[in-house]
């Protein structure tokens, strides 16, 4: 149940399966609103990172993984998704960076540190109907949960629902930003790819604390 | 999908390794990071000029690299900006001490990842300075989207950058450059089909027989509507519009008018577009006096084409005259 360095390397090797899984459903996606390439690309990225997990079997800490991580999507991802997911984790890694276990308001800051990241990198607010519309909710649902004295791995639980709750409510939304957004009204009824990802890889990290 | 590539992951790289063996008197290659120079870079004292973006755009960028135009291009994934890796790397080969412009395609994954760079190569001490093509005038710039995407356009500004660049302005004087046909070009375009990215294997959208995508983009992202197909005049008459209301124009301009083939139409029907939009713009009292028609900025196999109207004056004039020998594009001297 502790929120450590196992953690993170199970947290990132599941998200890198699941993402493989739900390839061509984000590129689905992507496809219906942007321009199809979102799965494609988020693979590419996790796949490259594995052979550097297995090189970095003896780290101690959580941060040392998300900084390989972020430096691995933003050299291979491209698009917009490599440098947002990527300055995510960096952000991410810095906010814990030198902690071997991540108590409760670590890992409220390891979210908080991520979502900051992509808005500060991308520009979108809530409502803009972008990845940010799944973080935030899930910094949100962390937040009140730490409060509540809940466990990490709850907190990771409560950010995971947010999130997918997050990405299901962009679905009647225009989107602002991105590539969605020259589509005008024609973007309602479609879900945000990038918030997709974003409950499948928040869902990665609840589940991978509940196992561990 | 009937496609000619190996396997579809394949596909950029045996594409620039075949272009850099078919014109290795202009350009050299490098496939991992992939990028293209031209054969001579770094040019000393001359500021460098790099561009890039998803490939499947071709020949934009690779075919314009070559003396009085880019210095270097980045190709990424067919429709996938590059990373900063390859930018950087490519920044760095063409960096001849008098900085280096980027010149990048408004669209959010192209700007994210030519800033990042950008930031990288300050960090090595490289000057670089960033102009944001977005000439598409079929999207609202507003604060509701992601503003207007860089299309056909930017073949005017890499151009006319470039051969400011040759003459040995500084990269203020090719940065202003840039900015001021920036400023001056507006383009809008039009689906007749969509088109097949190799990895995905299907139609990144569906028309049916009788429909067409008014205001599409590169990549097959829709447009401003979608309507019956129509006779080439009027739907030249529809898309002339928006870029003519855009910017004003009084009797006596003089413009370069450039019909883009998006890939699939063949020239016979680009040049019947060509006759009608010179016969508008000749009732408007503008005067077409530079030309370009031809496929420069294509999204895959897609039919369709784009027209694009920069406002011309005589430095703009000279610097497009100006000799440029390129695959692609190639003059003077």
């Amino acid at each position: 149940m502790s929120v450590d360095v196992a953690w993170a390397q199970a947290w990132i090797r599941s998200s890198a399966k699941v993402l493989s899984e739900h390839r061509a459903e984000l590129n689905t996606l992507d496809r219906e609103i942007g321009d199809g390439d979102h799965g494609e690309n988020m693979d590419r990225g996790f796949q490259a990172v594995l052979p550097k997990l297995d090189a970095l079997a003896d780290a101690a800490t959580p941060g040392e993984l998300l900084k390989t991580l972020a430096a691995t999507l933003i050299s291979t991802v491209g698009g917009a998704a490599g440098p947002l997911y990527g300055t995510a984790y960096l952000k991410a890694a810095g906010a814990v960076s030198g902690a071997a276990e991540l108590d409760g308001p670590a890992v409220v800051a390891l979210l908080t540190a991520g979502r900051d990241g992509i808005v500060l990198r991308g520009k979108a607010e809530s409502g803009d109907k972008t990845m940010v519309d799944a973080w935030t909710p899930a910094v949100e649902a962390a937040v009140e949960a730490e409060a509540a004295g809940a466990s990490p791995s709850l907190i990771l639980a409560a950010a995971a629902d947010a999130a997918e709750a997050g990405a299901v409510a962009t679905e009647p939304w225009v989107a602002r930003k991105g590539r969605a957004s020259y589509l005008g009204e024609r973007a309602i009824g479609h879900r945000d790819p990038g918030a997709q990802s974003t409950a499948l890889i928040l869902r990665c990290g609840a589940d991978a604390a509940a196992q561990s | 999908m009937k496609k000619l590539v190996n396997d579809p992951k394949n596909v950029v790289d045996e594409a620039v390794a075949g272009f850099g063996a078919a014109h290795a008197d202009i350009v050299r290659v490098s496939l991992d990071p992939v990028f293209i120079v031209r054969a001579d870079a770094p040019v000393a004292g001359k500021v460098g000029i790099v561009s890039g973006g998803g490939s499947g755009h071709e020949p934009l960028h690779g075919g314009f690299v070559g003396s009085g135009m880019l210095d270097a291009a980045v190709p990424g994934a067919v429709f996938t900006s590059p990373t900063p890796d390859p930018i950087l790397a490519a920044t760095k080969a063409v960096d001849g001490g008098a900085g280096v412009l980027h010149i990048v395609k408004n669209y959010t994954g192209d700007v994210l990842n030519f800033e990042t760079a950008a930031d990288l190569a300050e960090a090595d001490e490289i000057e670089v300075r960033t102009v944001i093509v977005n000439d598409d005038v079929a999207v609202k710039d507003s604060l509701y989207t992601a503003g207007r995407r860089g299309v056909a356009g930017t073949v005017l500004v890499e151009k006319i950058a470039g051969a400011a660049a040759e003459r040995g302005d500084d990269l203020t004087n090719v940065a202003t450059v840039a900015e001021k046909v920036i400023g001056q070009v507006r383009s809008m375009g039009v689906a007749l089909t969509p088109c097949v990215v190799p990895h995905a294997g299907e139609p990144s959208f569906t028309l049916a027989d009788d429909e067409i995508e008014i205001g599409i983009g590169i990549h097959g992202e829709p447009g401003r509507e979608r309507i019956k197909l129509e006779p080439a005049d009027a739907i030249v008459d529809r898309i002339l519009g928006p870029i003519l209301d855009d910017i004003p124009y009084a009797s006596g301009d003089k413009v370069l008018l450039f019909v883009n083939g998006m890939g699939g139409t063949p020239q016979v029907e680009l040049y019947i577009v060509f006759r009608r939009a010179a016969e508008v713009l000749a009732e408007r009292g503008i005067e077409v006096t530079r030309t370009l028609v031809g496929n420069f900025t294509t999204s895959l196999e897609m039919q369709g084409m784009s027209i694009t109207i920069l406002k011309l004056d005589d430095e703009l004039t000279a610097l497009w005259d100006a000799p440029v020998h390129t695959a692609a594009l190639r003059w003077g001297k």
